[in-house]
C-alpha cells in the first residue's frame, strides 16, 4: 500500500499493466515525451520507450480508429484524449466502429480511452465537459468514472484488461485534490457499484467528482443517516446496488455534474421510478447542470455546477418529506 | 529489339503466371455471378434492405486483393465483393448474408456487404467513410510495432476522399511510414455527386502531399491493379511506407438498388461498357488457350448451388437479437496472428 494521488494511481494502473503485458501501449496527444497535459504519463517514455508511448498527431479520429485497427490485431492500445471535451472528433469511430464490431463481426475491439472531464477550474465550455452519457446511449461500450485513487487504478486495469471498448472518465478535478491507500501491483476493481458511506434515512447516487461533494454535504448534515453510492461504472448500471439502497432507504438523490437532460442520473432515476416505485417514500430528486455550456467566469460556472449548498438542500428537504 | 512477337497478350505484370491469370478472371466472374444472382433475389423480395453491387469494378477488389499475403489483413469496401472471394468467402455464405440468413457472414446482424471475416483476414465496413482507413492504418501501426513482415490494405471510394478520416489516415500513415496500402475507387460518383462536384485535382497526387507515392492505375484491368498493389506490398515490407493507389473506374450501377441512375450521361457508360474489366481479362486468357466457355460454366453451376444452399437456410432467431452487444468470455476470436486463405499467387511468400 503506498498513499496516491488519484492522478498518480492512473499512472500506476496504466505503468502496471505496460510492465506486464507488451500489447498494451498508450498513444495519444503530447503524452510522450511532454508526458500528457496532465502528466498521467510522465516518465513513460523513458521506461517504455516511443514506440509503446506514441505521441500521435493532433487527430482524435485518428486516433480512436487507429487503436481499433491495432486492437482487432492483437494490441491493447489505451487512448488518451487530451480532454474529454476533444473526443467528440472522435465520436464517429468510438460509437460507430469500436461499439458496434463484436455485435456484427465477432471482432472483440479491446481499446480503453482515457477521458479527463469535468469542470470546476475555470476550463469554459471546451474543456470542463461530462460526456459520458454520449456512450452511454451507444452500444457495445462500457463507461467507468472512478471518484477515488483505488477505484483510479483498479478500474483502469480493469478497463484495459477488458475485451469490449472502455471509455474511462477521469475526473480533472480530483487529480491531485483526492488521495488515497492504493493497494501495489496488478488489481481489478469490479465493475459494479461501491457504498462510500452507509445510512438508511436516503440514498444519494453519484460518480465521479459528484461522490465527494455529496460527502461533504452529507458530513455538514447533522445527524441524518445518509447512504452515498458511487456509481463507478455507468454502463452497465449496477441496477443491484442502486435498487438495494433505495429498498433500504425509500428515498432517492441523484447527481450529476454533467448537464442534466439525458444524462447517467436520468437512467438511474428511471431505474428507480420503474423498479422501486413501491418502496419509495419521496419524489426521485436530481441535481445536475443545467442544460448550458460550462461558462469560463468563476462566479458563472459555480452557479452552474452542482454545489456542496444545492445537495444539502436537497437532501433536507428529502428527509423532511 | 523492344518489339515481341510473341502469341502471348499482354500482361501488365511479370509476376502472375497462366493459372493466375484465369484465377483473376474466375474471381471477377465469381463476383458478378453473385451480384447479378442477389440482384434478382432482391427483385424477388428475399434481400431486405436495399442491394449495392460492383457492377464494372471487379477488378479493383480482385486485382489488389490477388496480391495479398496470408497474413496481410483487409478492410474491405462494399463494391469490393471480390477481396472477400479471393480470401475464402464462399457464394453460399455471401448469399446467406445478403438475404439476412443465419448462415450470413455477420448471422443477420449487419446487411449486404457490411461483412468481414476475420477469420479469413478481413475486417467489414460501417457505412460512415472512409472509416475503415484509419483502421487499416492502425492495423499497418501493430504490424509496425511488433516488426512483422505484413500489411493492411483499404479500398475506399472518390467520395470519402472528402471527409476528414482521409486526411488523417494519410496523414498518420505517412508520419509513421505505416506498411499500408490505400486503394482509391475513383468511380466517378459519390451517389449522385460528379467528381466535379467533390475535388478539384487529381487524388493519387495527394500522396505527394502527405510523403509518399501515389500512383493512378487503371482499375478496369484486373492484371495492372494485381500489378500495383504487388509492387505497393513490396515496397511497405522493405520499410518504404504506404502508397496510395487510384484506381480509376466507373460505378456502372446506381449507387444502391433504388437508384436507377438518372444523372449519368448515358454516354459516359456506353464509353465504360467498352472498358469492362471481365471481356478485358477474357480476351487475355481466351488468346492463352483457356475454355472460358467451361469456366463460366463452372462458376455459374457454383452460383445455382451457392443460391439453393443459401435458401434452405434458416432466418435467424429473433431471441438472439441482443445477444453478444458485449464479449464475456469464452473463445478467444482474433483477427491477430494466424494466416488466412489467400490468392496463392506465384512469388507472393508469406
Amino acid at each position: 500500500m503506498a498513499t496516491m494521488t488519484y492522478l498518480q494511481a492512473i499512472s500506476d494502473g496504466l505503468r502496471t499493466e505496460m510492465r506486464a503485458d507488451e500489447r498494451v501501449f498508450v498513444m495519444g496527444e503530447d503524452i510522450g515525451v511532454f508526458g500528457g497535459a496532465f502528466k498521467v504519463t510522465d516518465g513513460f517514455i523513458a521506461e517504455f520507450g516511443p514506440k509503446r508511448v506514441m505521441d500521435t498527431p493532433l487527430a482524435e479520429s485518428g486516433i480512436v480508429g487507429t487503436a481499433v485497427g491495432a486492437a482487432v490485431v492483437g494490441m491493447r492500445p489505451v487512448c488518451e484524449m487530451q480532454f474529454a471535451d476533444f473526443v467528440s472528433c472522435g465520436f464517429d469511430q468510438l460509437v460507430n466502429v469500436a461499439g458496434k464490431m463484436y455485435y456484427r463481426q465477432g471482432l472483440p475491439v479491446n481499446i480503453t480511452v482515457r477521458l479527463p472531464s469535468g469542470g470546476g477550474f475555470s476550463g469554459g465550455p471546451f474543456h470542463s465537459q461530462n460526456p459520458e452519457a454520449w456512450f452511454m446511449h451507444a452500444p457495445g461500450l462500457k463507461v467507468v468514472a472512478p471518484s477515488t485513487a483505488e477505484d483510479a487504478k483498479g478500474l483502469l486495469i480493469a478497463g484495459i484488461r477488458d475485451r469490449n471498448p472502455v471509455v474511462y472518465m477521469e475526473h480533472k478535478h480530483l487529480y491531485r485534490r483526492v488521495k488515497g491507500e492504493v493497494p501495489d501491483g496488478a488489481y481489478e476493481t469490479p465493475l459494479t457499484a461501491r457504498v462510500a458511506q452507509e445510512g438508511t434515512d436516503l440514498s444519494i447516487f453519484a460518480y465521479g467528482a459528484m461522490v465527494h461533494t455529496a460527502l461533504e454535504a452529507v458530513s455538514e448534515l447533522d445527524g441524518a443517516s445518509v447512504e452515498v453510492i458511487d456509481l463507478r461504472v455507468l454502463k452497465p448500471l449496477d441496477e443491484e446496488a442502486i435498487l438495494a439502497s433505495v429498498r433500504k432507504t425509500s428515498k432517492a438523490l441523484v447527481i450529476d455534474e454533467a448537464n442534466q437532460t439525458c444524462a447517467a442520473g436520468a437512467e438511474v432515476a428511471a431505474l428507480i421510478a420503474e423498479k422501486a416505485f413501491e418502496d419509495l417514500d419521496g419524489p426521485v430528486t436530481r441535481i445536475a447542470t443545467p442544460d448550458c455550456p460550462i461558462p469560463f467566469s468563476p462566479p458563472l460556472e459555480q452557479a452552474v455546477l452542482p454545489s456542496v449548498e444545492r445537495v444539502k438542500e436537497a437532501a433536507r428537504e428529502l428527509l423532511e418529506y | 529489339m523492344a518489339t515481341k512477337t510473341s502469341a502471348a497478350p499482354a500482361t501488365a505484370s511479370e509476376f502472375l503466371t497462366t493459372e493466375d491469370r484465369i484465377a483473376l478472371l474466375r474471381y471477377m466472374l465469381l463476383m458478378r455471378g453473385i451480384e447479378e444472382r442477389a440482384m434478382n433475389l432482391y427483385r424477388q423480395g428475399k434481400v431486405p434492405g436495399s442491394f449495392y453491387d460492383g457492377f464494372g469494378q471487379e477488378a479493383v477488389s480482385v486485382g489488389a486483393a490477388f496480391a495479398a499475403g496470408p497474413a496481410d489483413r483487409l478492410c474491405v469496401l462494399h463494391r469490393d465483393l471480390g477481396a472477400h472471394i479471393v480470401r475464402g468467402v464462399t457464394p453460399a455464405r455471401i448469399f446467406s448474408q445478403y438475404m439476412g440468413r443465419e448462415a450470413g457472414v455477420t448471422g443477420g446482424r449487419d446487411g449486404n456487404v457490411h461483412f468481414g471475416d476475420f477469420r479469413v483476414g478481413c475486417v467489414g465496413m460501417v457505412s460512415m467513410l472512409p472509416d475503415m482507413m484509419l483502421v487499416a492504418t492502425g492495423m499497418a501501426m501493430a504490424f509496425k510495432l511488433r516488426e512483422e513482415q505484413r500489411v493492411a490494405i483499404t479500398w475506399f471510394g472518390d467520395g470519402s476522399t472528402s471527409r476528414g478520416d482521409f486526411h488523417e489516415a494519410m496523414n498518420w500513415a505517412g508520419v509513421q511510414q505505416l506498411p499500408v496500402i490505400f486503394v482509391l475507387e475513383n468511380n466517378q460518383y459519390a451517389y449522385s455527386t460528379p467528381s466535379a462536384l467533390q475535388f478539384a485535382g487529381d487524388l493519387h497526387e495527394r500522396a505527394t502531399a502527405y510523403g509518399f507515392e501515389g500512383i493512378e492505375v487503371d482499375g478496369n484491368d484486373a492484371e495492372a491493379m494485381f500489378e500495383a498493389t504487388r509492387a505497393a506490398r513490396e515496397r511497405a515490407l522493405a520499410g518504404g511506407g504506404p502508397t496510395l493507389i487510384e484506381a480509376v473506374t466507373m460505378r456502372m450501377h446506381g449507387h444502391a438498388a433504388h437508384d436507377d441512375m438518372k444523372y449519368v450521361p448515358k454516354e459516359q457508360v456506353e464509353e465504360w461498357r467498352k472498358k469492362d474489366p471481365i471481356d478485358r481479362q477474357v480476351a487475355r486468357v481466351a488468346e492463352l488457350g483457356t475454355d472460358v466457355h467451361a469456366l463460366r460454366a463452372e462458376v455459374q453451376e457454383l452460383i445455382d448451388a451457392a443460391t439453393e444452399e443459401a435458401l434452405a437456410g434458416p432466418m435467424p432467431d429473433p431471441a438472439t437479437a441482443t445477444d453478444r452487444v458485449y464479449y464475456e468470455a469464452g473463445e478467444d476470436l482474433l483477427l491477430g496472428d494466424g494466416d488466412a486463405p489467400w490468392s496463392g499467387f506465384a512469388g507472393g511468400g508469406a
